[in-house]
């Protein structure tokens, strides 16, 4: 469908109001003397419920709203936010922000896009449940209360809770910049969530959590589901240790394998290759990964959590291949990125109230291949069976990967007992080449997702 | 900014000036908003006023590439009823917008049974982190100056440093507090962060490393560390990463250099004695005051009252004044580290550590600036005494699960020690241990303390706080290194 009337059917009366606002402060911005100017507001509602050993911990609630302006004064840029929305405040806000610009050097990258401006009719995408808000706080807590219960009736192990919860928010985005793009959508989100463990031995607790999210309260799991499901994680803990060091295959969890899809998204991001900071620089086109490699980023898949109509400058939104068959395709661009490498921007900027435009994601995918998560598990003699990872350990200059790790040892094609306080090592560009099975369960629980995944060998430093 | 009423001190009695003068938040207001707050019955409420105000500019190819910068202000309410929460948040500080926040709030109560009118009065404060001028208020040219010569020193230190980025980030933060049980404290929370990345090539590898620090204060932070200073170091991680080996993989000694190593602390220890975890008993330090949970050489202690440090806080976010709190005497666990809640649950007295990232979450235990006291060797003879094993020296993070007591931090810069000699840098690497065991394998501590230069934020529950770490040079005889060579 059409952007232009698309928009104008799907805004509420709020939407109407911000973009007026956005609006005005643009124009104001021209007339402050700035060349060009984008302005962005979010806003939004929130509301969450905990409860712990079936208890109220806390109720959360509230809306909030916030405005970020852009300008670009003579190539040089400035950012400024406020929160305060009264008409005095943004004119003192205007000034000071074309005023602030002045601190900034000449950039010729910088300034907004020239071409690509669009977007896709928000219906289009189902970004919005407009029943999530009816929730009351009752209901709220009794989703809560279910999940909770349901994970300590599911095994008598289960002894403690750090809680479940049940939340939601809804907000609005709105672009408005002074080449004539006016954009405006909104979205909602909610989940359930629970964290619940069991006692092992020297006081030490086995913990797990497991959650649902989605944008539309209809498509969550059962809050006995989640419940059970985190039971069941956190029983098969019990008794975990370490295992010796040395370098075995391993089959990746959805849980932690989108951590390393992730880290590749990272790694094409085209802020990293202009500043030369990527271990992908250099091999846009080549065949670095195993043939089972295939990552899109892909804004426009209906109802997901990572789905957008434009991007963070106010550019249609587009599918965008990262990885196909193990060829890496392309890098991730916005505007700069684009201008700062001789590109195109593909329609990557995310932008927050408080920032520039900056490269990001959408629904960030590892695309399923043809194994069940079974048949991967099966495949394995002895190896790990990696359902945690902790930490920050990687260097995506290099792409040297070491991270705090936990899961199950896998022996003849079976899950055998726990393992825990483990360190998984490798190299990313090693790492992609070893892809040796690909899973058919993605789980579209977040914005970046990827299945059950075998790797033929990783460094396991245990004992 | 500019064109506002500029206030004329940086204390505490600023901020209690802000918000009266700007928003016309005085006694009777107060006492109106935690009357509504309490309108439905609870325990106790409190309200929270923070006016945060940021600027930073970001500096790349020997160019400002953008300069940024806001306000932020709002209002935080919060009601308790017993262990209970309702907590709820404005960023419109008229009349009308907080009476609905604090109405908001209310509702997790329902007994109706209205507590009445409360009258605050303001408590006294101590003053860490005083200073003449914030940063903020000080022209941009002097801060363009420091960053350039930032700049021009990590080029200056070695050919193969192709790239710096530069970042200058001031924050200026107004806080009033205002409680049912009648306690009203403001402070003025300053902050600044200097920081310098470097990207060396030499052929086709390429090493990326960070410096940089800061803390409560303004452009004096230059004097003890000139920005030439932070570059160069900056400069010389990254030069030095190039001859990294690879690191080693398995449970060997690892030396942890004094200062950055403190985060040891911080995730070993310090998240696990936050004290809601240890009231819902989640965490492996639950029920065990009194136990040994560390060799004897270590005390740990965590106080928010180190003069400007970064992780300092005059007073908490529930308006308690921060104190220094021995968490750990001698390997025996003395206390957990308090909020309201918490402290109420335990019958002790708040410890001054509930902290919030801001008015828009209810404040929980934290962190402020951990360390470990200094003990009696020294540092050479603690490397002289490792046959094969790894010295940390610089860190990126760190991470714990509060309940099995696991934790990892990442090492920066590394280097193998062989037959007590300190050798080869290694590539980055990843440590994992866990708490209290970790902690019973220190078997030396040096007598060189040192308190990191402010640069570490803490996450916990999505929340960010500054904090601050400390730690003399230590010896861990066993720990498991995440390398890649058997």
């Amino acid at each position: 469908m059409a952007g232009g009337s698309a928009l104008g059917s799907a805004l509420g009366a709020q939407d109407a109001e911000l973009l007026t606002v956005a609006e005005d402060v643009c124009r104001r911005a021209r007339k402050a003397g700035a060349d060009d100017a984008d302005v962005l507001i979010g806003a939004g509602t929130e509301f969450s419920v905990t409860v712990r050993k079936q208890e109220v911990e806390n109720i959360v609630e509230a809306s909030s709203r916030a405005l970020g302006l852009r300008v670009i004064k003579d190539g040089r840029v400035a950012v400024s936010y406020s929160s305060d929305f009264t008409p005095d405040a943004l004119a003192r806000f205007v000034e000071e922000a074309v005023e602030r610009a002045e601190i900034s050097d000449v950039d010729e990258a910088a300034g907004l896009p020239d071409e690509g401006y669009g977007q896709v009719d928000p219906a289009s995408l189902d970004l919005f449940d407009p029943d999530i808000e009816d929730m009351d706080g009752d209901r709220a807590i009794d989703l809560a209360r279910r999940c909770e219960q349901a994970a300590f009736d599911h095994d008598p192990r289960i002894t403690n809770s750090g809680g479940a919860s049940y939340g939601y928010n809804t907000g609005s985005r709105v672009l408005v910049n002074t080449r004539g793009f006016a954009g405006a959508s909104r979205g909602s989100g909610c989940s359930i969530s629970v964290e619940v463990m069991a006692d092992d031995a020297e006081g030490k607790k086995r913990n797990d959590y497991w959650y649902t999210a989605d944008r539309f309260f209809r498509n969550l799991e059962s809050p006995e589901e989640v419940g059970r499901k985190a039971a069941e994680r956190a029983v098969r803990k019990i008794g975990a240790g370490k295992v010796p060091t040395r370098e075995v295959p391993v089959v990746w969890d959805p849980m932690v394998s989108r951590t390393l899809v992730g880290l590749l998204a990272r790694a094409a991001s085209g802020e990293l290759l202009y500043r030369r900071s990527t271990f992908l620089l250099d091999l846009e086109g080549q065949p670095i990964a195993s043939r089972l490699l295939n990552i899109v980023d892909d804004p426009l898949m209906p109802g997901k959590l990572g789905s957008r109509s434009f991007d963070g400058e106010g550019l249609i939104s587009v599918r965008n291949e990262l990885f196909r068959e193990g060829t890496f395709v392309r890098f991730l661009l916005d505007t700069y990125t684009a201008r700062k490498t001789d590109r195109r921007s593909t329609h990557s900027a995310v932008r927050g109230v408080g920032g520039t435009p900056s490269v990001g994601t959408s629904n960030l995918i590892m695309l399923p291949g043809p194994s069940t998560p079974e048949e991967i598990i099966a495949s394995v003699d002895d190896g790990l069976y990696l359902t945690e990872l902790l930490g920050f350990g990687d260097n995506i200059t290099t792409g040297d990967f070491s991270r705090g790790a936990g899961g199950l040892w896998i022996e003849h094609g079976k899950l055998t007992y726990p393992v825990t306080e483990i360190n998984v090592s490798g190299n990313l560009k090693d790492m992609m080449r070893d892809l040796e099975m690909v899973g058919n369960d993605l789980d579209f629980r977040s914005a970046t997702v990827a299945p059950t995944l075998k790797m033929a060998k990783l460094m396991i430093s245990g004992l | 900014m500019a064109k506002q009423p500029q206030l004329q001190d940086y204390s505490a009695a600023a901020a209690r000036a802000l918000f009266r003068t700007r928003y016309g938040i005085d006694e009777r207001a107060l006492s109106e908003l935690l009357d509504v707050a309490l309108s439905r019955g609870g325990d106790y409420a409190d309200l929270y006023f923070e006016h945060r105000q940021t600027s930073s500019i970001s500096f790349e190819e020997s160019k400002v590439k953008t300069a940024s910068g806001g306000i932020t202000q709002g209002l935080g309410v919060r009601v308790l009823a017993g262990d209970s929460t309702g907590y709820a948040y404005t960023e419109n500080l008229s009349m009308e917008s907080m009476r609905q926040a604090a109405a908001t709030a209310a509702k997790i109560c329902d007994r109706r049974d209205r507590v009445g009118p409360v009258n605050v009065a303001e408590a006294a404060t101590p003053d860490r982190y005083h200073i003449d001028k914030p940063s903020i208020e000080i022209p941009s040219a002097e801060k363009l100056s420091i960053i350039h010569r930032a700049d021009e020193a990590a080029r200056a230190y070695d050919p193969s440093i192709t790239r710096v980025n530069v970042s200058f980030v001031e924050e200026v933060k107004h806080v009033l507090v205002a409680t049912s049980d009648g306690r009203l404290s403001a402070d003025f929370q300053p902050m600044l962060r200097f920081n310098v990345q470097c990207l060396s090539e030499v052929g086709s590898s390429r090493q990326t490393a960070v410096d940089g620090g800061g803390g409560r204060l303004g452009m004096e932070y230059f004097v003890e560390h000139p920005p030439e200073a932070v570059a160069r170091e900056a400069a010389r991680q990254a030069v030095t990463l190039q001859k990294g080996v690879e690191a080693p993989a398995g449970y060997i000694p690892v030396v942890l250099g004094a200062g950055e190593s403190g985060i040891l602390l911080h995730e070993a220890v310090g998240h696990g004695l936050e004290a809601d975890f240890n009231r819902k008993k989640t965490s492996n330090y639950s029920d065990r005051i009194g136990q040994p949970v560390a060799s004897e050489l270590c005390t740990v202690i965590d106080d928010g009252t180190i003069d400007h440090s970064r992780g300092t806080i005059n007073v908490d976010d529930e308006g308690n004044v921060a104190k220094k709190n021995v968490l750990i005497a001698d390997g025996v666990l003395q206390g957990y580290l308090q909020d309201r809640i918490s402290a109420r649950h335990f019958g002790v007295a708040p410890s001054g550590n509930g902290r919030r990232e801001s008015f828009r979450n209810y404040p929980m235990p934290r962190m402020t600036n951990t360390y470990m006291l200094p003990g009696e060797s020294t540092p050479d003879d603690i490397v002289r005494s490792v046959k094969k094993g790894l010295y940390a020296k610089a860190f990126s993070g760190g991470q714990v699960n509060i309940s099995n007591g696991d934790f990892v931090f990442s090492v920066t810069e590394g280097y193998l020690i062989e037959d007590g000699q300190v050798t080869h840098p290694v590539k980055n690497v990843n440590i994992i241990g866990n708490g209290p065991d970790t902690l019973s394998k220190v078997t030396m501590v040096a007598n060189d303390f040192k308190l990191s230069d402010g640069r570490w934020t803490c996450g916990k529950d999505g929340q960010s706080v500054p904090v601050g770490v400390g730690m003399p040079t230590v010896l861990v005889s066993g720990i498991t290194v995440g390398g890649t060579k058997q």
